[in-house]
């Protein structure tokens, strides 16, 4: 199974490959990819240095560009295609069926990858993407467990692409608009989610409020750490209760579940976090690539014991255990 | 311009369903009804029943009628039940997921709410392959909605103007979750909420409804008062999603503004009057949080 590592800065990208990436995943710094954070991602010149930087290492690029394009800006999308593949990326990760559709049509050596922000969960959606526009890879939503992933690959010849660190998106991606509601600004249009310049923090009779576009997203006492406000991982009131309606403040970690994902017949793990900085990221993929050469060699695989870089120092297995939900 | 009624997305009885059609059938000014299941598969075998009859109600009473595919598509029984859905060439199908796409095979159909068509170059790829009608993401900001209309002429292009907006959906079910049941177990408790179940803040500010699987806004979208601009933009029909209040009442108040009957402001009054305590919104037509609602115009 191939190691896809993330980076949004080209410390991070030499950090992964020197980590024992297989392959790295970057976007460019627009609204053309789905983490479009201050200060992160590749200007054109960066992303030619740093695939031909992961190329000497012998580890491959895979570029973003898995936001919907933006109606009567198609150009914007188009380009960033085009510049991609010529600094040389080994593939295009895209969403949108009309960057899809450009990219197959211009580029038709290209090799096509399916962002997960597609949000294509069974075999039938997966053979539109591959008839349609030749792709070769999927990389499946954070529904799925184990069990439904194999049977997707027993139907299919299209290789899968699954998460297995970092940031757990709890709703299918690329169709919720929970954060553009709140804030103004859309995963799906600027690739940003639950953004730091919608984020507040109060104090109010000894407790830390965190807000996000104006509404409470958690409240904390004294003592509690004060977590990032991420809207679908905060406290809310139903009539049933309070707590974390939609998921507790956790990180996936399915590294006790690599066994079963190679076994299942999954061709690539990828970790989640452009936003991290490179000592997180040589951290993590040091442990996954300990784990999957453990795997490799026939022994048992050690649990990559990443407590301490998930969010809320806890994690989950999410979808992969069909119990989550 | 038209008006369609959505499906309704909340787990309303068997019989409630049924009725709610039926009246819809002979009182209401919508040239279209969408039926069906679209929201958890579970659902579905609840008005497998009662469907025949409302599909002919609605036809003797000259409605169009489509029938919604499910949004997310993952276990066996959802794909079965979307090709069974796909199979039959004589309904009209709303596709709210690209899974459909492969089997339709340039039959005509519509594209439902949940495909994402953020721009021209993806409406006419649909459209190249059968699609007749597109009702664009609830987020689109009317730009957009300019910009796809213009493009495709020949398609019908509709946004969603009447109703809680639909803002995510997942694999975990939210409504078992809350009553501390899991999705296979749920005991069907999302009936219990047949207008959603409120989400607050802490702070006790209103905030999202959870439908299952589902997460919809608290706010109701109204479109009202962009009714001008909406049809300047080139819009041909809008969405009124049923909620649990009179529908045929909704679709009366948006057909006098549409007509031209009703001034925007007495229009808005009325619709507060059926379906009190919810504020509205219409941010995302306006390029602003969704919740939010803006100025007349656009």
């Amino acid at each position: 199974m191939e190691l896809i590592c993330p980076a949004g800065t080209r410390a991070s990208l030499e950090a992964a490959v020197e980590a024992g990436a297989d392959a790295i995943y970057c976007g460019f710094c627009d609204e053309t990819n789905a983490r479009n954070f201050p200060g992160l991602n590749f200007t054109r010149e960066d992303m030619r240095a740093g695939i031909a930087f992961a190329h000497r290492h012998g580890v491959k690029v895979l570029v973003a560009i898995n936001t919907f394009a933006r109606a009567g800006a198609l150009a914007l999308w188009e380009s960033a295609i085009d510049d991609a593949v010529e600094a040389g990326a080994d593939a295009l990760i895209l969403a949108d069926v009309a960057t899809l559709d450009y990219a197959a049509r211009r580029h038709p050596q290209q090799r096509l990858h399916v962002s997960v922000q597609a949000g294509a969960a069974n075999p039938d959606a997966i053979r539109f993407y591959v008839e349609s526009f030749g792709a070769q890879r999927v990389v499946l939503p954070r529904v799925l467990s184990v069990p439904e992933i194999a049977a997707i690959m027993r139907e299919t010849a299209c290789e899968t692409e699954v998460f297995v660190f970092g940031g757990l998106c709890v709703m299918e991606e690329g169709r919720c608009s929970l954060s553009s509601y709140v804030t103004g600004k859309s995963p799906n249009m600027q690739g940003v989610c639950s953004p730091a310049s919608h984020v507040a923090y109060k104090e109010r009779r000894g407790e830390i409020v965190s807000t996000l576009g104006g509404f409470t997203i958690n409240r904390f006492g004294k003592d509690e750490p004060a977590g990032y406000p991420t809207l679908c991982k905060g406290r809310f009131s139903t009539p049933k209760g309070s707590g974390y309606i939609f998921e507790d403040p956790v990180s996936l970690d399915a590294a006790t579940m690599l066994p079963a994902l190679r076994a299942a017949g999954v061709t690539a793990l990828k970790i989640e976090g452009r936003q991290r900085g490179r000592a997180y990221i040589a951290q993590v993929v040091r442990a996954f690539r300990r784990t999957i050469a453990a795997l490799d060699a026939g022994m048992p695989a050690p649990v990559a014991g990443l407590t301490a870089m998930s969010e809320g120092q806890a994690s989950t297995v999410g979808a992969y255990r069909k119990t989550w939900r | 311009m038209q008006l369609t009624l959505g499906p309704v997305l909340y787990h309303w009885s068997p019989e409630r369903w049924r009725d709610f059609h039926y009246r819809i059938a002979d009182e209401a000014p919508v040239e279209t009804v969408v039926v069906g299941e679209a929201v958890c598969s579970k659902r579905a075998p609840f008005k497998q029943d009662y469907l025949p009859g409302v599909v002919e109600r609605l036809e003797a009473a000259g409605k169009r009628v489509v029938h919604a595919s499910l949004i997310l598509v993952s276990l066996v029984r959802e794909r079965r039940q979307t090709r069974e859905l796909m199979a039959s060439d004589e309904v009209m199908v709303e596709v709210n997921d690209l899974t459909c796409l492969a089997s339709l095979a340039n039959r005509p159909h519509a594209i439902g709410p949940f495909v994402n068509v953020y721009n021209e170059a993806t409406a006419r790829f649909l459209a190249a392959r059968g699609a007749t009608h597109i009702c664009l993401p609830p987020e689109l900001p009317l730009s957009a909605v300019g910009a796809i209309a213009a493009a495709l002429p020949d398609t019908a292009i509709e946004v969603f103007a009447f109703g809680k907006v639909p803002l995510a959906i997942s694999a975990r079910c939210y409504h078992a979750r809350a009553h501390k049941l899991s999705k296979d177990n749920c005991r069907f408790v999302c009936e219990q909420d047949t207008d959603g179940m409120p989400v607050r803040t802490l702070d006790d500010a209103d905030f999202l409804s959870v439908n299952g699987v589902q997460t919809l806004s608290h706010s109701c979208a109204s479109l009202l008062r962009d009714i001008p601009a909406l049809r300047q933009a080139g819009v041909a029909s809008l969405r009124l999603s049923p909620q649990d209040c009179d529908m045929v009442a909704v679709a009366q108040l948006f057909r006098d503004a549409v007509d031209g009957r009703l001034d925007t402001a007495e229009a808005e009054r009325r619709l507060g009057m059926v379906y009190p305590d919810i504020p509205f919104a219409n941010g995302f037509l306006h390029a602003a949080p969704g919740h939010v609602l803006v100025g007349p115009g656009a």
